[in-house]
């Protein structure tokens, strides 16, 4: 018979280690568990401070008399090996673990349990949990802000058409391939632009967009039949001329009269908002922020002076101002540079100035990346005769910016994040709707729904942002 | 007649305070394999990173293929191109392929045909005998055969001029020969080199002339025979003695 060292457990005994452990594990898991989820304290006939130890106590016992090296058990030695390596491991784990039970219940309470959604008015949510009737009859807001019910179609189309075209990358054919960075990196924003300029805001310059997209069709049709060669001049010279002749000779009269018809209704962007507003000044700004941020990096290792001060003081200057005073001058200070009769829109001027913002940190996490490729790099590149740009393009900056990409990601993130922030200016994004909505004196003191309802959705979007991040790191992975 | 394809007279180079090149004076003919020796530290690397220009001098004049390096020498890239370099520590590529590290160049910058240059890079390939690894990255060779792609890549350029930058320091022995092979073949070929080695059996095999460097200075300069049966200064006495 072996003897028994309860302080060494070991694989001879393997079976009474075993039951006594996984009985005093799963003892001190069900004592916390009654006394989380049912409020019953059966160990509470013991003195104060031992009733609360002793759950945690006898877990810790438990979990020290199963650690058994390779004992032959899948389950064992999988649990060993991950959450029960050593004494302090195992007491991180078993803390952890009652955590998660203790606070399970209230958070299943305040979410589902005790929670209301039924209703359209605030006078169903009698209940101590969350009142989700407040998110269901402002949802229409938190989407569009103040954009007419009527009107939110063409948000939705927009959206869909931009989402839809977004995923053509991954349709393409190998022949087409080549095109996609050009396409991502020009076409793409150009059409977002004018979705969004066009069609979302509406009014008579909705006709233009009409005629942009007819003088497009066209002219892409009878681009098929256009040798090569002049391919070039024909897709500078023929869509523009077709555009000029759509608006100003062939319908200017038709424009006249349909502008009085208002067939898509003027929406201003100060009645944006709520999430698609967050979309369109993240989206944005995220295009606009990374070249000039890459220009600007390029710019502060410029051999010319002029460059590459003016880089640097761009940099500095926009890393050295905090955000929300910068789109606080974008509203206030910057139209008084303006000439009278000029006006930008609100929405335009803001997301310059968050570009921009942006752009400086941008440009701070892309220098990091130059920085960190050695000098040979740059001298093969050279030996082989290629100049700045080419060197740049086709050596440095697709190792640079592999390199960063979890910086860039990070920036982005907080980009998104800070969008809210534009509520300075009187834009109300999803936020910014929330904190309206909970001035409603119809709906006072329900904001803890409407930000636990932000939270997830941001949650959800940076998320998304940066598993893309991850999966863009694995794809590029070449070396080794 | 033999013509200088480089002519560098009265060369002077200073990092900061310190002179790196003192009047340096070399010509160099057409087709002539030369061997740059010479302690570490002695400048050797430096002079024919300025051949290339990768590397400004101060003083002086450096006539390549007749056009002279100075500041505003405004198509450096063109004469770049025509001086293929291959360095000590590779540096290939590592986001492309070994292919495409081949093919950058003569696509972008000669605006070679996709097809051509790819037919150009697999033939340079095949010489330094790695075109089966065309289509791996650089990570995953062994750095016998990176320096073998790295040789390859520069010749894909067609040069007039290969400078090699201590090409084998950074190799295991057993994988210099294989790089010494390819330089042979290349000399035999009748490229002109300007190669910065401590490969001395290399220097007896190949060149036609060595020179040896020490603080800066061209101390010696001799034909190889020459070079090693009767050297003149003390210096290269003193250094050959502890190389050979």
């Amino acid at each position: 018979m072996n003897k028994l060292n309860f302080l060494q457990p070991d694989k001879n005994n393997l079976n009474i280690y075993l039951y006594t452990g996984v009985i005093l594990v799963a003892l001190s898991i069900f004592i916390v568990f009654l006394n989380s989820f049912f409020n019953k304290d059966i160990i509470s006939f013991l003195p104060g401070s031992i009733s609360f130890f002793l759950p945690l106590i006898s877990g810790f016992i438990g979990l020290h008399l199963i650690r058994i090296d390779y004992s032959g058990l899948k389950f064992l030695d999988s649990i060993n090996k991950n959450i029960n390596t050593n004494n302090f491991n195992a007491f991180l784990s078993l803390l952890i673990v009652f955590v998660i039970i203790k606070s399970l219940p209230p958070l299943l309470s305040w979410f589902i349990l005790d929670a209301n959604i039924a209703g359209d008015s605030k006078d169903v949510c009698t209940g101590s949990g969350a009142c989700w009737t407040y998110i269901k009859i402002w949802f229409n807001r938190f989407m569009y802000g103040m954009y007419p019910n009527a009107e939110q179609w063409r948000i939705n189309l927009s959206f869909i058409a931009l989402a839809f075209l977004g995923t053509i990358g991954f349709f393409a054919t190998e022949k087409f391939k080549k095109y996609l960075t050009l396409y991502y990196v020009v076409v793409y924003p150009v059409i977002a632009f004018f979705f969004i300029f066009f069609f979302i805001s509406g009014g008579p310059i909705f006709f233009d967009f009409s005629y942009g997209i007819i003088a497009a069709v066209i002219s892409i049709i009878i681009g098929f039949f256009i040798p090569t060669k002049f391919k070039m001049y024909y897709f500078i010279i023929v869509p523009i001329t077709l555009y000029i002749l759509l608006k100003y000779v062939f319908f200017y009269e038709e424009l006249i009269e349909l502008g009085k018809l208002e067939a898509l209704e003027w929406v201003e962007t100060g009645a944006w908002g709520g999430l698609s507003l967050t979309f369109i000044v993240s989206f944005f700004c995220l295009i606009f922020c990374f070249p000039i941020g890459l220009f600007l990096s390029l710019g502060r290792r410029s051999d010319f002076p002029i460059i590459k001060y003016f880089s640097i003081g761009m940099i500095e200057f926009w890393r050295g101002v905090p955000l929300i005073t910068v789109l606080f001058m974008s509203s206030v200070m910057f139209p008084m540079f303006l000439p009278e009769d000029m006006f930008i829109d609100k929405l335009v001027r803001v997301i310059i100035a968050i570009s921009l913002f942006e752009a400086a940190y941008v440009a701070e996490v892309i220098r990091g990346g130059l920085q960190a490729l050695p000098r040979g790099q740059y001298d093969a590149a050279k030996s082989l005769g290629m100049g700045y740009w080419k060197m740049h393009i086709l050596v440095i900056l697709p190792q640079a910016l592999k390199l960063v990409i979890p910086g860039i990601a990070n920036t982005f993130l907080a980009l998104v994040k800070d969008t809210p922030l534009i509520f300075v200016v009187g834009l109300l994004e999803i936020v910014g709707m929330l904190n309206l909505a909970k001035t409603n004196p119809e709906w006072l003191g329900f904001a803890m729904e409407g930000y636990v309802f932000a939270s997830v959705l941001f949650f959800i979007i940076c998320y998304a942002m940066s598993k893309y991040s991850y999966n863009l790191e694995q794809k590029y992975k070449t070396e080794r | 007649m033999s013509d200088k394809i480089i002519q560098i007279t009265e060369m002077n180079k200073w990092f900061g305070d310190f002179q790196v090149l003192k009047n340096i004076n070399l010509e160099v003919e057409k087709n002539k394999k030369i061997v740059v020796c010479g302690p570490s530290g002695s400048g050797k690397s430096t002079l024919i990173r300025c051949i290339n220009r990768l590397e400004e001098h101060q003083q002086g004049s450096i006539i390549v293929d007749g056009n002279e390096l100075t500041e505003d020498t405004k198509d450096i890239e063109k004469i770049r191109a025509e001086v293929g370099m291959v360095f000590q520590q590779f540096n290939l590529f590592p986001h492309l392929s070994i292919l495409d590290n081949c093919t950058l160049a003569p696509i972008w910058v000669k605006k070679m045909p996709k097809k051509e240059a790819e037919d150009l890079a697999l033939q340079h390939l095949e010489k330094v005998q790695i075109a089966d690894q065309a289509s791996k990255y650089p990570g995953q060779l062994s750095g016998g055969q990176q320096q073998r792609c790295a040789i390859a890549r520069a010749l894909c350029m067609e040069p007039k001029i290969m400078l090699f930058d201590e090409p084998t320091s950074a190799l295991d022995p057993e994988m210099i020969k294989e790089v010494l092979d390819a330089m042979v073949n290349l000399a035999k070929a009748g490229m002109t080199m300007i190669v910065v080695t401590h490969e001395m059996g290399f220097a007896k095999e190949v060149a036609d002339e060595v020179i040896f460097m020490d603080e800066g200075m061209i101390v010696e300069r001799a034909e190889t025979k020459e070079f090693f049966a009767n050297p003149k200064s003390d210096r290269t006495k003193l250094f050959l003695s502890q190389i050979l």
